[in-house]
């Protein structure tokens, strides 16, 4: 079963109303949220792009959550760039519903049964039991997905060109999941490929993580598609998202080359000037939104993020389908928290 | 050995827990020794005990010792 079946018209209609009752749901619950709204002198939507949003790094200094302490089960962090750490409250239901639709999100590229996996990274990210790395949790989320789980890389670090042909005599002959991070899959998983013909052909490849270490060595997203093309990788989805939406992912399609908005999320391009919506193949900064926050504001976010929209219910799946394309500058990232701080 | 038992152990196996402890109202994170890491361990240990293949919405719903209990049963092991 999908996830990406609503037509942007189709989506506006189900998110809409959805997202005004959230607002409401978290203005009445969470103060700091309700004082923000107040003080930027929001009263109605009449559209999802109208929808009142939060910096994303607000999550970094204020504490927003809309549930009371006792029904806190579950406290997630990320390090940002920046140094500061975002802390996202869920209760039990938030954190049950965002795994819930975090796997049907995976399971339209994936499907039911849970495949070999192959992951491109080391065991010793686990090793912290008590706190996981960004890395650390996500390998683990995306464990589930799997079973006969092989590590590519050994403790040092390195390829662990054995474990990988072991993995793939055993595994090679039918549907495996491949994941890793953008980086580490470029690094370690394609050259290994190359220099010993592994043939990863029946591999789908789940990847994730920025593209500014591949940038900095001019890896566009296409040539990383194309390279990992030639050792037989042809199914491949990177994905895009953060702790502060947790659950949510913008999946790329199996056209390549574009991201797309699960049911219950949309993005929205914004001038960073204006903060005007930008109208597809225009850059700007990126809104991400979803009716899974519910235990924290985090339904309507402003990254610090540049993506841009290629169209819109014109690809391999329904709504728009975008790209990230970076780091917004750190010098523009300041004037965005700047205009938070003369609305609060 | 009972399915209860078999199922039992399996979980105190996984979970690192002693081989008395009560684990029939255990539920996901409520120990701190269920955390996602156990979680992929033991379902490890109940597949290979039960020779069963868990899709990966059973994996997401298995929130307890009741639900691992009403999950086998849809692979038709019958825990009572």
């Amino acid at each position: 079963m999908s996830v990406f079946t609503l037509s942007q018209p189709a989506r506006e209609k189900v998110l809409l109303p959805a997202l005004v009752d959230l607002v409401a749901h978290h203005r009445e619950r969470c103060a700091p949220y309700d004082r923000i709204l107040a003080a930027g002198g929001f009263t109605s939507a009449a559209s999802v792009a109208d929808l009142p949003w939060l910096p994303v790094r607000l999550f970094k200094t204020l504490e927003l959550k809309s549930i009371p302490d006792d029904e806190v089960f579950k406290v997630l962090t990320s390090s940002g760039t920046t140094g500061d750490v975002s802390r996202i409250h869920l209760d039990r239901a938030a954190a049950a519903a965002q795994t819930r639709q975090l796997g049907a999100t995976l399971q339209t590229v994936l499907g039911p049964k849970r495949l070999p996996m192959l992951i491109v990274d080391t065991r010793s990210i686990l090793k912290d039991r008590r706190s996981f790395s960004a890395r650390g949790a996500g390998v683990l989320g995306m464990a589930t997905f799997g079973r006969d789980h092989v590590w590519a890389l050994d403790e040092e670090g390195t390829v662990d060109v054995e474990g990988i042909r072991g993995f793939l005599a055993e595994h090679g002959d039918r549907p495996f999941l491949v994941f890793g991070f953008t980086y580490l899959v470029w690094l370690h998983l394609y050259e290994t490929a190359q220099a010993h013909g592994l043939d990863l052909g029946n591999g789908i490849l789940i990847h994730s993580g920025g593209w500014k270490k591949l940038i900095d060595q001019a890896v566009s997203p296409e040539e990383f598609r194309e390279r990992l093309g030639r050792a037989g990788l042809t199914r491949i989805h990177n994905f895009y998202g953060m702790v502060e939406q947790i659950g949510t992912i913008f999946l790329e399609g199996p056209d390549g080359g574009s991201l797309y908005c699960p049911d219950f999320a949309d993005v929205v391009v914004r001038d960073p000037e204006t903060w005007a919506e930008l109208p597809p193949g225009e850059p700007g900064l990126l809104e991400v939104v979803s009716t899974l926050p519910t235990s924290y504001p985090g339904h309507v976010l402003l990254t610090e993020d540049l993506g841009v929209v290629h169209g819109i219910d014109d690809g391999a799946w329904p709504g728009k389908r975008f790209s990230v394309l970076g780091r917004l500058p750190r010098a523009e990232a300041r004037g965005c928290s700047d205009t938070y701080r003369s609305a609060a | 050995m009972t399915e209860l038992q078999r199922l039992r152990a399996a979980f105190r196996t996984a979970l690192n827990l002693p081989a008395d402890a009560p684990v029939d109202d255990l539920r996901y994170q409520d120990n701190e020794k269920w955390d996602s890491l156990a979680h992929m361990s033991l379902v490890a240990t109940i597949e290979d005990e039960f020779s069963v293949m868990l899709d990966t919405d059973d994996v997401i719903n298995m929130s307890g010792f009741a639900e691992a209990v009403r999950i086998l049963g849809e692979y038709g092991v019958d825990v009572p």
